[in-house]
């Protein structure tokens, strides 16, 4: 039932292309309802999950038997997880594009295909399927910051293509040789999962394989394609670029990268983990010092997929369901803080400038704004009550066990994390400065993007205030035949 | 019962803050306060004091994965700090009612305030306690920045930074004896460490080769004591208060130093002494000397002050140095002779006493200054005012009342504490005791002064019209007056509530 | 061995050449009473016609066997391959249909259709004679087609390079031959191989050979002749050598290459070849600002990603070339058709011809988005999966450094198909919707329909294609 997530999205793209141009209400009507229904299957999987199922197939189709490729669906608590985030900001990304009339129908249609992208990749448990899935987000994504974005649209547009495409190019390298080794028979991950590759070999593709996913999910120091893109994306783009594009990377990298090549995970596992770690602080000191609004929340991205990145690098329970439960989270966070600052501000101000924001003393004129923003800035900070506290705090244990040192240093990085979240919020929305004249002129928060924060922050402090919720479903995950491989005991 | 307690400050937060007209919130919100105030009123009566047992106790599990709990329970030292906070959240808010026309948000962030502050008392597994201890930060953070001072943001940033810096290291230390001990309860955590098994468990593992398990134990100990110490504030972590006293809404100010200050006493109670017995005892000397220094310091920086906030501001850190000082002492080993074990619980009764006391008179006190602002549309400044009693006796009069009983003058609730903190102190570590003397002696310099200034000497134009407190007025601090007068005739009322709990540590500390 | 079964096994080239000769006897009496366009479609629909039938022979009679000395050989492999060609060239005919580039309709045709019989020739024959022979009348046809435009001086100068530089090319790959005939006295391809003794002579035959062979399909440094001619011929010829002229080029050099010098160390040749292709290739397509130089620069890209897949020496190889020279046919072709009704309607094909088209021609634009993303490799086009058989059989081979390299530079190709999808979608314009181009635009949907199919089940043709290689015994 849950590829229906995929086949809907995708039907809703073609649906698009039959409306005319000028039935905006029915435009977004069909894209709400599309997400809606995927969000609907989604939850609905999730509720009927059984944790201790392990890994459940959903369907099995032949596909290419030349190659050995099948259309191979199948989804564990992980996947699951993941869905659920793609189905929540999905819905929340079309509430916060209400308002887009300049070519509506093409945004939706691309908009539509991404999602689909990025349900398929979650979902597919055939190499060859999830690489298919997960390079055909790219052009949809070129499209919605290259035709509806803002600064520097085509540069940043251009930009991330090539990013993400050098990224899968690596990953292919990686995935047809080890497909050759394997015996050129089948792309099925649980039998290349089995193949004993030789440690030679795991010794380079795995660092190929996983820096190729890592770009995409913000590894430093190849995360340089994420502040720019998210830029110059559009909001609701912006909102999917960090809420859950990025979450594929940080998905492929576990699922293929250390799934496949565990003995060069272990190998490699140090430097890392320094990395991820290097993210985390670097990310955090130049959100501090940023002027433009949304840069702030784009190197926070990184800040936060650095804390995700050094979950998976733990290999034990506690830190793996961490770094899970911090893509979700920081799923929902992110789409957050991008809606407010990009969909609540910038549409309504026209600028993103730090310092002109604070000159117009928004928290006035926006309430509702400010706070959603203080709400989402304490989450993203890591806030107890929110998803983002148990998160990290899990990272955080699981790290101690390995890297005690890096550990510590991510705890300061919490603490850059509060300084510029505060900086942000202090300059954007409660600044002392009296409120500029024009600034009650601006128009009030419209129901969609009520609507739309409201269910992100929810989910939030539901996550964070029961995070047994997710974690009942995803710490099973790891006693799966094909997962339990890559924890130490 | 508990919950019900901490869940109905934030239930009542979240209707305010819908409730447009200013009017209305106010009086929900009071009503919201008194409620509370009575629940807990209710809880008192119902409580054994005798039994040293954790009562109205609710287990519930909440995400046993990450050693998640909810575990609340209240023993004699929770439930001053309850009764405490239920008293002075009301107090305040009558004081803002007054004197500071509060917004509906205001008062709603004070409920906000108040349920996370019930929390931290009530807390007794690790996460459930941080969740509510980071909680109770940020209205704390919302009410000075958007309704305080000249400064404010700068002052409120710098509390929320310089407090949550000491929490991160709390939060580290924590997952350390996480990872060794698979528990977050406090309780048994406890009883790990009094058994020393702690400090066996954090033994070299295979990944750690290189750290012995006393350096470990020494820093994972330096980790939270810098959380707790950060929040009290001990020397020399006090840097942030005075600003954000001073730049703080007065009943803002009321509740910071009435209640929040004391959230790093009770950590220091509650989980630091009894988590590390032998890593304070170890630290003893150095931290006597911190406790010392933070008594005659900021004693002798309050007298320096010309703004009137900053001044009690830096009283509040000398009276709370009283407590680190008991508590201190009280870490000392003596071994298991009963004598030793009788000082000890003197001591700590002095703090348990102190804490309560403190909490009432220096909340009254910034209530006073917060009357004199209001009055003078803003000044605070010592030398702005003189001579006011003439102008205004009774207010002169209660404010006098309130200051000799922070001075600690016998017959009012000041002296009980600080008498036997000094009891206590004083054959446990003389030295020190001695040195804080000094402490004493400045502070009864400083206040004595300050009442010098504004309500002796003579009546300047200026305040020759100064309105003298009206009935409505005086009603609001007539019960922390009440409070400060059968308090210091009658400790009792607080000490059969303490003592077993007192006893109940004072004994374990004795292992 | 008669004329007349011989006749029997020719009967598909019988008929195209029939049809050539019918074609141009019949414009000839048209040509007062019908206009241009009337005379083209006539022309497209006997020639579409005419491949049909010479198709449908092929796949009906279905022979089978090796004659004069493998001067023919029939078999699986070529009763699939031949209608391809044939195919190609139905297309290429009815792209020409809207575009208006000559006078001389008949000759046109009849000239398409040789330059067939030449493409048929060449992929049913192991014997180097022959090779060489049906190379030089695909060759000849496809400098004449490059030269017809009259009024565009472009045209001709694209075709005086291409001759010359053909002309050489041929000398050379005639003289390697003979060198090969030198060395082993044998003339078949198969008999070749069994009597090739190493020698250095060998070496310079097989540079010679792939000099040859290498120009045909645009490989670097042989390419110099494709960008002018990819812009200055007239559409339909330019589509006509993208797509047929290379299935076939590519099909016999793979014939060659595994047949004839098997085992003699051909593979650092090639790859040093493919190499230098993907690389100037995917460079020089950067800086272009004419969208049919960019395609010419991409085919010089795409023949090194196809020669890289010829590495591999095995079957899976040689499938994967043929799969991918194929689809990439038809990408090809999808292409130009497009570019023919820009350039037809829009006045030119210049990036700024491009832009805005999104708005003005909807479906052309989307057919022109799956014809770039394919040639880039986006899944789940064929495009994609063509690549992805083409390194998988390479990196089989052991040649590591060149998959890395082609998968890096497929990286950069993105670069410049992106650019021209950018004019197309992101650029505003306030450009007239382009009138309806019916034939062109159905064309072109066709097109992208069959990339599409073929790239989500590639296995509809991959599967017979081994078959047929495996039949063949390759």
């Amino acid at each position: 039932m849950l590829d229906w997530t995929i086949y809907i999205s995708f039907a809703g793209m073609l649906l698009m292309v039959f409306i005319p141009k000028r039935n905006l209400s029915v435009v977004r009507g069909l894209a709400l309802l599309i997400t809606l229904a995927g969000l609907a299957i989604a939850l609905n999987a999730f509720l009927h999950f059984d944790p201790a199922a392990g890994v459940v197939p959903i369907r099995k189709v032949a596909w290419i038997p030349t190659l050995g490729a099948n259309f191979f669906i199948a989804v564990d608590g992980i996947s699951i997880t993941l869905v659920l985030l793609t189905g929540i900001a999905a819905v929340a990304g079309v509430l916060f594009s209400w308002n887009i009339e300049h070519r509506a129908k093409e945004y939706f249609a691309f908009y539509l295909a991404l999602i689909g992208g990025v349900y398929g990749v979650f979902l597919s448990f055939d190499v060859f399927l999830l690489f298919v899935f997960y390079e055909l987000p790219i052009i949809p994504q070129y499209f919605l910051i290259a035709i509806w974005g803002s600064t520097r649209k085509e540069y940043g547009a251009m930009k991330l293509a090539i990013y993400s495409f050098v990224g899968s190019a690596m990953v292919l390298i990686g995935l047809i040789a080890a497909y050759v080794i394997a015996g050129g028979k089948t792309f099925d991950l649980f039998q290349l999962a089995q193949f004993p590759f030789s440690e030679r070999f795991q010794y380079w593709a795995f660092p190929l394989v996983f820096v190729g996913f890592g770009i995409l999910a913000g590894l430093w120091p190849f995360h340089t394609w994420a502040p720019t893109g998210h830029v110059a994306a559009p909001t609701a783009a912006s909102m999917l670029l960090a809420g859950v594009v990025m979450k594929l990377g940080a998905y492929g990298a576990l699922r293929v990268a250390m799934t496949l090549f565990p003995l060069g995970l272990q190998a490699w596992r140090h430097e890392i983990a320094v990395l991820a770690t290097i993210g985390v602080v670097y990310g955090g000191l130049v959100a501090l010092v940023q002027r433009d609004f949304k840069f702030v929340i784009g190197y926070s991205s990184v800040s936060h997929m650095g804390f995700v990145l050094l979950g998976l690098m733990t290999l034990t329970t506690i830190g793996l369901s961490g770094a899970v439960l911090q893509m979700f989270s920081h799923g929902v966070l992110a789409g957050l803080l991008f809606g407010v600052v990009g969909r609540m501000v910038y549409d309504r101000t026209h600028t993103r400038d730090l310092s002109q924001l604070e000159a117009m003393n928004l928290g006035q004129a926006l309430p509702f704004a400010a706070l959603i923003f203080v709400l989402a800035g304490l989450a993203s900070m890591g806030m107890p009550g929110f998803s983002g506290f148990v998160a990290e705090f899990q990272v955080l244990i699981g790290a101690w066990r390995m890297y005690p040192t890096l550990a510590v240093i991510c705890g300061a990085g919490i603490i850059i994390a509060v300084a510029y979240t505060l900086r942000a919020i202090h300059r954007s929305f409660f600044s002392n400065e009296p409120p500029a004249a024009n600034v009650h002129a601006l128009p009030p928060i419209t129901i969609p993007e009520r609507v739309g924060s409201i269910m992100l922050i929810a989910c939030s402090l539901i996550v964070g205030l029961y995070p047994r919720l997710l974690l009942d479903i995803i710490n099973p995950s790891w006693d799966s035949t094909l997962m339990s491989r890559l924890l130490i005991r | 019962m508990i919950t019900v307690l901490t869940l109905l400050p934030l239930i009542g937060a979240i209707i305010v803050a819908y409730v447009r007209r200013e009017r209305a919130a106010r009086a929900l919100g009071l009503t919201v306060s008194l409620v509370v105030l009575a629940i807990a009123l209710s809880m008192l009566a119902r409580f054994n004091a005798g039994s040293p047992q954790l009562q109205f106790v609710e287990r519930h599990v909440w995400a046993p994965s990450i050693g998640a709990e909810y575990f609340v329970g209240l023993d004699g030292l929770s439930l001053l700090l309850v009764i405490l906070t239920c008293l002075v959240i009301p107090f305040a808010m009558l004081a803002a009612w007054k004197f500071e026309r509060p917004s509906n948000a205001y008062v709603a962030l004070m409920l906000g305030l108040e349920s996370g502050l019930i929390g931290t008392f009530t807390a007794l597994n690790f996460v459930h306690w941080f969740l509510f201890w980071e909680l109770s930060l940020v209205p704390a953070y919302f009410l000075i920045k958007l309704w305080g001072g000249p400064a404010r943001s700068q002052a409120a940033n710098q509390f929320f930074i310089y407090t949550l810096v000491g929490s991160v290291t709390l939060l580290l230390s924590f997952l350390v004896l996480y990872w060794v001990t698979r528990t977050f309860d406090l309780i048994q955590l406890a009883d790990l460490g009094r058994s020393g098994e702690l400090v066996a468990r954090l033994r070299p593992q295979p990944w750690w080769p290189t750290l012995p398990a006393e350096t470990l134990a020494a820093l994972v100990f330096a980790g939270a004591l810098f959380g707790f110490a950060v929040k009290v504030p001990l020397f020399p972590f006090h840097t942030w208060l005075p600003a954000t006293y001073s730049e703080a809404p007065s009943a803002v100010s009321m509740v910071l130093t009435g209640v929040l200050s004391k959230m790093g006493v009770y950590g220091f109670l509650r989980i630091l002494m009894p988590i590390f017995p032998e890593q304070m005892r170890a630290a003893l000397t150095p931290l006597l000397w911190l406790s010392v220094a933070t008594i005659v310091f900021s004693a002798f920086a309050a007298f320096a002050q010309r703004d009137l906030k900053r001044m009690l501001g830096y009283s509040s850190i000398n009276h709370l140095g009283y407590c680190m000082l008991g508590i201190f002492a009280a870490a000392k080993y003596t071994g298991t002779d009963p004598s030793w074990t009788l000082q000890k619980a003197a001591a700590l009764n002095g703090v348990l006493l102190q804490v309560f006391n403190h909490g009432i008179t220096a909340s009254a006190l910034f209530c006073f200054v917060g009357v004199l602002e209001h009055r003078s549309a803003g000044l605070k400044y010592i030398d702005s005012f003189g001579g006011l009693r003439q102008a205004a006796p009774v207010f002169c009069g209660l404010m006098g009342i309130a200051t000799f009983a922070s001075l600690g003058l016998p017959g009012l609730n000041g002296f009980v504490g600080e008498f036997l903190i000094f009891k206590g102190a004083f054959p446990l570590a003389p030295w020190a005791a001695a040195l804080a003397l000094l402490g004493l002696f400045a502070t009864a310099v400083f206040l004595i002064s300050m009442m010098q200034r504004v309500f002796h000497g003579p009546v300047t134009e200026r305040w020759a019209a100064f309105p003298d407190l009206r009935r409505s007025e005086w009603m609001i601090v007539a019960p922390a007056i009440g409070l400060m007068f059968a308090l210091g005739i009658w400790p009792n009322l607080l000490l059969r509530l303490t003592n077993t709990t007192v006893a109940n540590f004072a004994a374990q500390l004795a292992n | 061995m008669n004329y007349r079964d011989l006749f029997i096994l020719t009967v598909p080239e019988v008929i195209l050449t029939a049809g050539a000769l019918i074609i141009l006897a019949l414009d000839l009496s048209l040509r007062r009473t019908r206009t241009n366009r009337g005379r083209m479609m006539t022309g497209a629909i006997l020639t579409t016609l005419t491949c049909l039938a010479a198709g449908l022979w092929i796949i009906g009679a279905n022979v089978s066997g090796s004659f004069y000395d493998g001067m023919l050989v029939l078999n699986s492999l070529t009763t699939l391959v031949k209608p391809m060609l044939l195919l190609m060239t139905i297309f290429t005919a009815l792209i020409s249909v809207d575009t208006h580039f000559t006078d001389h309709v008949g000759e046109f045709f009849a000239l398409l259709l040789l330059g067939t019989i030449g493409m048929l020739l060449l992929v049913s024959t192991e014997n180097v004679l022959m090779i060489f022979i049906s190379l030089e009348l695909l060759s000849l046809s496809l400098y004449i087609l490059t030269a017809f435009n009259k009024q565009n001086f472009q045209s001709a100068e694209g075709a005086l390079k291409y001759f010359l530089i053909g002309g050489m090319s041929a000398a050379f790959m005639l003289f390697g031959l003979s060198l090969l005939y030198g060395l082993t006295g044998e003339i078949e391809l198969r008999k070749i191989a069994a009597k090739i003794t190493y020698d250095p002579l060998l070496l310079v035959a097989l540079i010679m050979v792939l000099a040859g062979f290498g120009f045909k399909v645009a490989a670097v440094p042989f390419h110099l002749w494709a960008p002018d001619t990819y812009q200055g011929a007239p559409v339909a010829s330019a589509a006509f050598i993208a797509s047929g002229s290379k299935l076939a080029s590519f099909f016999i050099l793979a014939k060659v290459m595994m047949l004839g010098f098997k085992g003699s160390g051909w593979l650092p040749a090639v790859a040093i070849l493919a190499a230098l292709s993907i690389l100037v290739g995917n460079v020089a397509a950067i800086a272009q600002s004419s969208v049919r130089r960019l395609l010419a620069y991409s085919a010089v890209a795409q023949a090194g990603y196809m020669l890289t897949g010829l590495i591999a020496g095995n079957q899976q190889g040689f499938g994967s070339l043929i799969y991918y020279a194929a689809t990439y046919a038809l990408t090809a072709l999808g292409a130009f058709a497009v570019v023919a009704i820009v350039q037809e309607r829009a006045g030119g094909e210049r990036f700024s011809a491009f832009a805005g088209l999104s708005k003005r021609a909807p479906g052309l634009s989307f057919c022109m988005l799956i014809f770039l993303l394919s040639l880039a490799g986006i899944p789940p086009l064929a495009g994609f999966f063509g690549k992805f058989y083409l390194f998988s059989a390479a990196m089989g081979a052991g040649v590591l450094w060149l998959v890395i390299f082609a998968i890096a530079m497929s990286a950069v190709s993105l670069y410049y198909y992106l650019q021209v999808l950018k004019q197309i979608y992101v650029v505003e314009t306030e450009g007239a919707r382009l009138t309806a181009c019916g034939l062109g635009c159905s064309i072109a949907g066709v097109l992208a329909v069959l990339v599409i199919v073929l790239g989500c089940a590639p296995d509809l043709l991959v599967k017979p294609l081994l078959r047929a290689i495996q039949t063949a015994g390759i």
